[in-house]
């Protein structure tokens, strides 16, 4: 290092943390003129999303796609030898796309004139942050508004820390090598894409999951869509099944499971991926100094605006609570961005949506069924099966639903959901649906685009009909 | 049988009121009409009666709360048996939790007001400059039918989108619906003139300039304004920037009216006490008559006068609380003394405020009276949308000329302030004179009236 990092003794806005919520909000903020730093540990802006997160995720999941659907085609009459995998061509090919992304974002942190700041930064006071550059330099900074952006981090089982064989999610995207036993902890959407894509390149993949099925929070039927083909690419799903012990010895993992009725069975894996959930970023951050409030679950709280009890701070993104998405983090980071350049902007979606990258994919958004029964919610739904819609047929696959919940008095849109390849793109449509109140008719009154996957959306619209 | 009682429609355009005092607790035996509270309403205090009964079990409210018209404030059991006080009831939060902003006052004042029109939802009166209201905002299923550049729409001109009727299919909001509920709270605030000059300022008052910190020159402390008063001041501001006005000074003989009123009084029981007011009223009543067009308001909006077929005169009374005009009716029909016993009456009501808001709906033309303290003139302001008001000084002894010689008169000073938009100088001048007349030889009353 040549020289020292200069930390400014000013900001007018500074974003702490520059992940999707983080670079968004410092991007918008400079468009409507504020002067903005932003202070972040790594050299480029991306955080999780784009390191250790979405993007690398999806590139190994690309992987695994061409290798499964070069498997599959057999069945329409191609057959190819089975696909030798260069794990550190793969790994670098991952890296590539993050760095491509990563850099570019830090090319666009130039050109649009912000002030980056590669470190960690404490609150002394509602105005004034104390700066550890990388190179150690320290500072004070003053800023006049500050939006609060810190992300989040894998949880972790009590008393376990990550090695060699035993990882978290970052650790299973660093692609060491592909093992030939995985056990994933957590059937949630990260142990799921994660799994699967291991399991593609050829690990002998086992989930153990603690609840009674997978995805939990997901209705059971777009799960029954995925779990099919999972039950295939899977040596092994446990439900109700809890990790009592993990014990580390040369040659694996000596995991103990404990299932419902107590009976515990041993099993050793060479390496485990622990993807049991997320938990905010808000320590550290000397958020105690200020009048910030931070619940029991270390999420920090904001009004409608997404302001802290601090007037001038703004937290958004995985530390201002549920759901822990890149996508929610943007919207928020609209608001904030928006009301500290003085517009009256509001946060009030009316959908956010879920995708899993799984194969197939299964995304939804708005209103559950799950959730309607739950809270007694009056609703009608559509469910339609993709085997009778040409383009799936065409794709090679039969699997699939797409799934429509209207309020029965108005048809007005409550929530959307769909199961199969490509869901992830098709759910958008569902969600600028919601936004806009549409009514089933609307949507069965939309031409849709022939042969695609999105009529499926269409012609669950025209099921609510009689005629 | 269990049930809740509400803040039944007190008056037209009263939306909300402060509970200043509880008459009942939890457990009491209560008749039906007994008072259970009394609450302070834009226009009076008013009691709120037991719609049953039977007894009270719950009590929603405390002094000091402010309730919504239709807002539960008690439960309690109708019928003979006493209920077991409170059950596992949830403790309603003392809010009732509309997604509204804060209920805007109604822009009409204390004093009678014009009728308002049929309810239409009540409009914001969110400066631009306030923070944002954050209590409507939701997310999920709960945010309002409407695209988020209609939602925006809504924010940017100060609309809480959930008063907003959608027409689209199942009461979806459109821009043109956002547009239309504007002008229809637009309309119903102006009476269809001009818009204020902007947000930013209470209803008809223009914006409030930047206070400069008082504390610099010496110690200051802040009362809040009461309804009465934040009322007055909103209802002059309005006339005062909207009414160009004239005020018109003339001088009633009032020697022989006065020496009778005397010797009337010698004989008259308390209550039946013959005022200068009283006389006034009947006076001013069979001057409308004459004059029909300072019985009038006006309607720029249609382009239009608006001619009251009846007279009802408000009669400005002092009271602790501040200024209340309650509103003598049909005094164009009633005898001096009939008129003198029902003044007396309402205005003892009036200063224990005792009076309802709709006795103080409806005039068409004020009489304020300030010759009990003194003075020789002065400029009352017009009530809007009325067009004329009277103001009475105190009545001296002077000097009067009668083609021969001056002669001691008891005479009494009269401004008459009316709206020039509506009524020529000349005809102030004729009006005024035609009441002077009328007191100087009250026979012209039945002459003319």
């Amino acid at each position: 290092m040549s020289e020292k990092t200069s930390i400014p003794t000013k900001a007018q806005l500074v974003v702490i943390g520059a992940g999707p919520g983080g670079y968004h909000a410092a991007f918008k903020a400079a468009a409507l003129g504020l002067d903005v730093t932003i202070i972040d540990p790594e050299a480029n802006p991306g955080g999780v999303c784009l390191h250790r997160g979405c993007i690398p995720s999806k590139a190994l999941l690309h992987v695994a796609k061409v290798v499964n659907e070069a498997a599959e085609s057999a069945e329409i009459g191609l057959t190819f030898t089975k696909p030798k995998i260069d794990v550190d061509r793969v790994r670098e090919w991952k890296n590539e796309v993050v760095g491509k992304l990563t850099g570019g974002l830090g090319a666009k942190v130039k050109q649009q004139k912000l002030t980056y700041v590669r470190g960690l930064a404490t609150f002394k006071n509602n105005s004034t942050l104390e700066v550890t550059a990388d190179d150690g330099t320290t500072g004070e900074m003053t800023f006049e508004q500050a939006i609060l952006a810190t992300g989040s981090r894998p949880s972790m089982l009590p008393g376990v820390k990550t090695s060699g064989r035993i990882m978290n999610s970052t650790g299973a995207l660093d692609l060491e090598d592909v093992p030939r036993t995985l056990l994933v902890i957590g059937g949630g959407y990260i142990g799921l894409e994660l799994g699967s894509a291991y399991a593609a390149m050829g690990s002998k993949v086992s989930v153990v999951e603690m609840t009674g099925g997978l995805l939990p929070g997901c209705d059971r039927d777009l799960v029954s869509v995925l779990k099919r083909r999972l039950d295939k690419q899977f040596a092994s799903i446990q439900l109700n099944t809890r990790v009592a012990e993990l014990k580390e010895q040369k040659n694996g993992v000596m995991v103990s499971l404990e299932d419902k009725k107590g009976e515990t069975t041993k099993q050793r894996f060479d390496k485990v991926l622990i993807s049991i959930g997320r938990k905010p970023n808000t320590e550290n951050l000397g958020l105690g100094n200020t009048a910030i409030v931070v619940n029991d679950r270390g999420f920090v709280e904001v009004d409608g605006q997404r302001r802290t009890a601090e007037k001038n701070i703004f937290a958004i993104g995985d530390i201002a609570g549920d759901p822990m998405l890149a996508h929610k983090a943007y919207g928020e980071a609209d608001v904030a961005a928006e009301v500290a350049a003085g517009r009256k902007a509001i946060y009030e979606p009316r959908a956010i949506p879920a995708v899993v990258f799984t194969d197939p994919e299964i995304a939804w958004c708005g209103l559950t069924e799950t959730e309607a029964k739950d809270q007694k919610i009056k609703v009608k739904t559509a469910k339609l099966p993709w085997r009778g819609n040409g383009r799936t047929l065409t794709l090679g696959r039969e699997d699939g639903m797409t799934k429509l919940i209207v309020d029965p008095e108005t048809d007005r849109l409550l929530g959307m959901a769909v199961a199969g390849p490509g869901a992830g793109e098709l759910i958008a449509e569902g969600v600028l649906a919601m936004e806009m109140a549409v009514v089933a008719e609307d949507l069965r009154k939309t031409i849709h685009p022939h042969p695609t996957l999105s009529e499926t959306i269409y012609d669950a619209a025209g099921s609510l009909f009689k005629a | 049988m269990a049930q809740d009682i509400l803040v039944p429609e007190v008056s037209d355009g009263v939306t909300e009121g402060t509970v200043i005092s509880l008459a009942v607790a939890v457990g009491d035996r209560v008749e039906a009409d007994q008072t259970l509270l009394e609450m302070e309403t834009d226009k009076a205090v008013v009691a709120i009666p037991c719609p049953f009964e039977g007894t009270i079990t719950e009590i929603m409210v405390a002094e000091g709360d402010t309730v919504q018209i239709g807002q539960a404030i008690m439960k309690g059991e109708s019928g003979g048996a006493a209920a077991a006080p409170a059950k596992e009831e949830k403790k309603k939060p003392e809010e009732t939790p509309p997604p509204a902003e804060p209920e805007p006052s109604e822009p009409e004042p204390a004093l009678p007001p014009a009728p308002a029109a049929a309810p239409t939802p009540p409009a914001s009166d969110a400066p631009v400059d306030k923070a944002l209201d954050l209590t409507p905002v939701r997310t999920g299923e709960q945010v309002a039918p409407a695209a988020p550049s209609v939602r925006r729409l809504a924010r940017d001109l100060g609309v809480d989108i959930y008063q907003v009727q959608g027409t689209g299919p199942a009461g979806r909001i459109s821009e043109n619906d956002v547009r239309t509920f504007v002008k229809v709270t637009m309309q119903r605030i102006t009476g269809g003139g001009p818009a204020p000059a902007a947000t930013g300022e209470f209803p008809g008052l223009h914006a409030q300039r930047p206070l400069p910190d008082f504390s610099k020159w010496g110690p200051v402390s802040q009362e809040k304004l009461s309804k009465v008063r934040d009322i007055t001041a909103d209802a002059m501001s309005y006339a005062w920037s909207t009414i160009p006005m004239v005020t018109q000074y003339d001088k009633a003989d009032i020697s022989e009216l006065e020496a009778f009123r005397r010797e009337f009084n010698l004989k008259a029981a308390p209550e039946d006490k013959l005022t200068m007011t009283a006389i006034l009223i009947k006076v001013c009543a069979a001057a409308l008559k004459a004059f029909p067009q300072f019985n009038s308001s006006l309607d720029l909006a249609h382009k239009e006068l608006v001619l009251k077929h009846y007279v009802h005169i408000g009669v400005a009374v002092d009271t602790p609380g501040g200024l209340l005009v309650p509103v003598i009716r049909d005094a164009d029909q009633k005898g001096i003394e009939q008129l003198a016993v029902e003044l007396n009456e309402t205005a003892a009501k009036t200063r224990e405020r005792r009076i309802s808001p709709a006795d103080m709906e409806g005039g068409t033309f004020t009489i304020s009276n300030l010759g009990g303290i003194g003075g020789t003139a002065f400029t009352p302001i017009v009530y809007a949308p009325q067009v004329a008001i009277l103001g009475v000084s105190r009545s001296a002894t002077e000097p009067v000329w009668n083609g021969q010689e001056f002669a001691p008169r008891n005479m009494m000073p009269l401004s008459l302030t009316y709206d020039h938009r509506v009524i020529d100088g000349a005809d102030g001048a004729r009006f005024l004179r035609w009441i002077c007349e009328a007191i100087r030889k009250p026979i012209h009353l039945v002459m003319k009236g």
